[in-house]
């Protein structure tokens, strides 16, 4: 039996998915998220216009989502990278300059703990900066 | 499942409250220039209770035009006449505290109590503490030698830019807006989408103290009313209370401007209950129990929430037994009932946040010693945003003893000597917040130095008195709000060196 390798850290679901297309229609370009750490709307996906949030060599990649970037900060990612990412939607009213609040929804995460040998066989992160010289 | 202890009384009348509100710009009230407003949903309920103004660009620019306008004259008015009118600001709301406590309530969810015991009368004393601050302020002079004088005075920075954060929404506009004033600044302030109203219902009452212009709100969303006040090269710095990464948004943009900036982030803070806490059972066991108990103060929305509970191995239980039996007699209920204890979540997707946290702690096998879900209330307030107080025990590793869940949810864990607490109170990326409990004297003074935080309560917890400084280490941020010091964030020093000799350097 053939192990499964390169599997996704971030997922999406289909209702977070539609989000991404109205947003990318509506603001005409690609779309990233940088994961934030604490305080009132903390620990919630933002999502911003690609580029309008700069990334650099502190900042890991972990992977694309649905065509855009996802990332978070190298000392948070150290607490959540044995959990694997769901990009969910709910609807609710955030704060934040995360562009799809207007429409009355936020980006949510739920989590699952990766098992042992999912763990093992995860893509490779990068940096930020890595990612912006690749580009 | 679980039995939930429950308010009795009868919520207390609801004040008049206006179906929506406009900006408030050069002292006027001032349509949003898209026509348009948004909902403001109570978490009580999940009903709309009015709709705020929907601030764009165009809006942001017209209050930096008042502001600016403003600034001349705000900046040269006399100490003497500023702490009047910040005074008078106090007086004001001193008045209409019940009024303003029960809005508070229904914009934010948390408890009448706390309003009334907590927000509001800091609010009133904050203000009084800026008019008297300034009145007292003096910039330095030194004699560098017998004919040369240096004076470093202090001027104010101009306009500026204050994002505020919704989980003490009055309080928190008040901690940003009055040193600001005081140290001659006019300002453009910029309310949390969840909670616009509140401010507005103030500023019908406070509007007219001051100049028009010093004091310009506008409510809005962040990607629209928020991005271009804080990137806009109109102002000379911005504050912001809120997350990471909008808070490395903001400087990002303060970076293109040049501008400096204070940040308070997030928290993870560490609740240290050291063995001789249990030495007796007293009143001030009772008291550490008590503190524990805080994380479920305003819904555990506080950057400083006590997330974290570090017991000594040996009283953990005798400690634990108590602390579980008094976060169960928390009474939850309607916020607007005297009696309630914890009100509501925020918003909507804070409770789905919470709740996701909720899971993802049991998930790491985490073991919930009480709560551990969603509290269903009804009698109209089915669809309000209600979290069971929680307690985890778990480990530091965990996700929920790493990330803010800005929620009533603490995670416990055990320690062996003073230097693993130490250790495990530092692994965080956080800074903001700690406590420390214990008799032993040494210890009060060795582990609140050792715990890398800006702000340690040792033998208490959760007390804002103005002039205590407040602020955060590593990724909590930086500047120190809630003290005289915060005027210095607002103004820049003009250095005038004179000199008084006559004669000439003989240089050329």
């Amino acid at each position: 039996m053939t192990q499964a390798t390169n599997l996704p850290r971030v997922l999406i679901t289909e209702a977070a998915m539609d989000v991404v297309d109205t947003l990318r229609k509506r603001f005409g370009t690609d779309l990233m998220f940088h994961q934030s750490g604490g305080c009132c709307d903390g620990s919630s996906p933002m999502c911003f216009e690609k580029g309008d949030f700069k990334v650099g060599t502190n900042d890991i990649w972990m992977g694309k989502v649905y065509g855009c970037d996802f990332f978070m900060s190298a000392d948070q990612f150290e607490y959540w990278k044995h959990t694997e990412l769901t990009l969910d939607v709910t609807p609710g009213r955030g704060s934040s300059f995360s562009i799809e609040i207007p429409m009355g929804i936020r980006f949510l995460i739920r989590s699952r703990l990766f098992t042992m040998e999912e763990f093992e066989n995860l893509i490779l992160t990068k940096t930020g900066e890595e990612v912006l010289e690749e580009n | 499942m679980t039995t939930l202890t429950l308010s009795e009384a009868k919520p207390v009348e609801r004040p008049h409250i206006k179906e929506k509100y406009d900006h408030f710009i050069g002292g006027k009230w001032v349509a949003p220039s898209s026509g348009e407003y948004f909902d403001n949903i109570s978490p009580i309920d999940g009903k709309v209770f009015s709709k705020a103004a929907r601030g764009n660009k165009a809006d942001i620019e017209k209050a930096l035009d008042a502001a600016h306008a403003a600034f001349p004259s705000w900046s040269k008015t006399s100490v003497a006449v500023r702490s009047k009118l910040l005074n008078k600001i106090a007086d004001v709301i001193e008045e209409n505290l019940e009024m303003l406590a029960r809005i508070e309530t229904i914009d934010n969810g948390k408890a009448l109590r706390e309003t009334r015991a907590a927000d509001l009368p800091l609010v009133i004393d904050h203000f009084r503490y800026f008019a008297g601050v300034i009145r007292a302020d003096e910039s330095t002079i030194s004699e560098h030698d017998e004919h040369t004088v240096s004076i470093a005075l202090h001027e104010p920075l101009g306009v500026v830019a204050q994002i505020i954060p919704w989980n003490f929404p009055l309080l928190m506009a008040t901690w940003k807006i009055a040193p600001a004033l005081a140290a001659g600044c006019c300002t453009v302030v910029k309310p949390a989408e969840q909670t616009p109203t509140s401010i507005m219902v103030l500023m019908e009452l406070i509007g007219d103290i001051l100049p028009p212009g010093v004091l310009n709100v506008v409510t809005g969303f962040g990607v629209e009313a928020g991005k271009p006040l804080a990137s806009s090269n109109r102002v000379a710095k911005v504050s912001f209370t809120g997350e990471t990464t909008t808070g490395r948004l903001i400087m990002q943009y303060a970076s293109e401007n040049l501008v400096p900036v204070t940040m308070e982030l997030g928290g993870k803070s560490p609740n240290i209950f050291m063995k001789s806490v249990a030495d007796a059972d007293d009143d001030f066991f009772d008291k550490a129990v008590e503190g524990a108990v805080l994380f479920a103060l305003n819904q555990g929305e506080v950057c400083t929430c006590p997330s974290r509970i570090l017991v000594h191995e040996d009283i953990y239980d005798v400690f634990m037994e108590r602390v579980i039996a008094r976060t169960k007699a928390i009474k939850m209920g309607h916020p607007l009932a005297e009696d309630t204890m914890m009100g509501a979540q925020a918003s909507n997707d804070q409770f789905e946040k919470i709740l996701s946290y909720l899971d993802i702690g049991k998930q790491e096998g985490a073991e919930a010693l009480c709560g551990g879900d969603k509290a269903s209330l009804n009698s109209g307030l089915e669809n309000g945003y209600y979290i069971q107080p929680t307690i985890f025990k778990g480990h530091n590793k965990m996700r929920i003893f790493q990330e803010e869940i800005f929620g009533p949810v603490v995670s416990v864990t055990t320690f062996k000597t003073t230097e693993e607490a130490i250790a495990i109170a530092n692994d965080t990326m956080y800074g903001l917040g700690a406590g420390l409990w214990s008799r032993d004297a040494h210890e009060l003074y060795q582990v609140p130095r050792a715990i890398l935080a800006g702000r340690v309560w040792v033998n208490c917890y959760h007390a804002y008195p103005a002039h205590a400084p407040f602020g955060g280490y590593k990724k909590s941020g930086f500047g120190r709000e809630n003290h005289l010091m915060m005027l210095n964030h607002y103004r820049q020093t003009k250095n005038m060196l004179i000199s008084y000799d006559k004669k000439k350097l003989g240089f050329f």
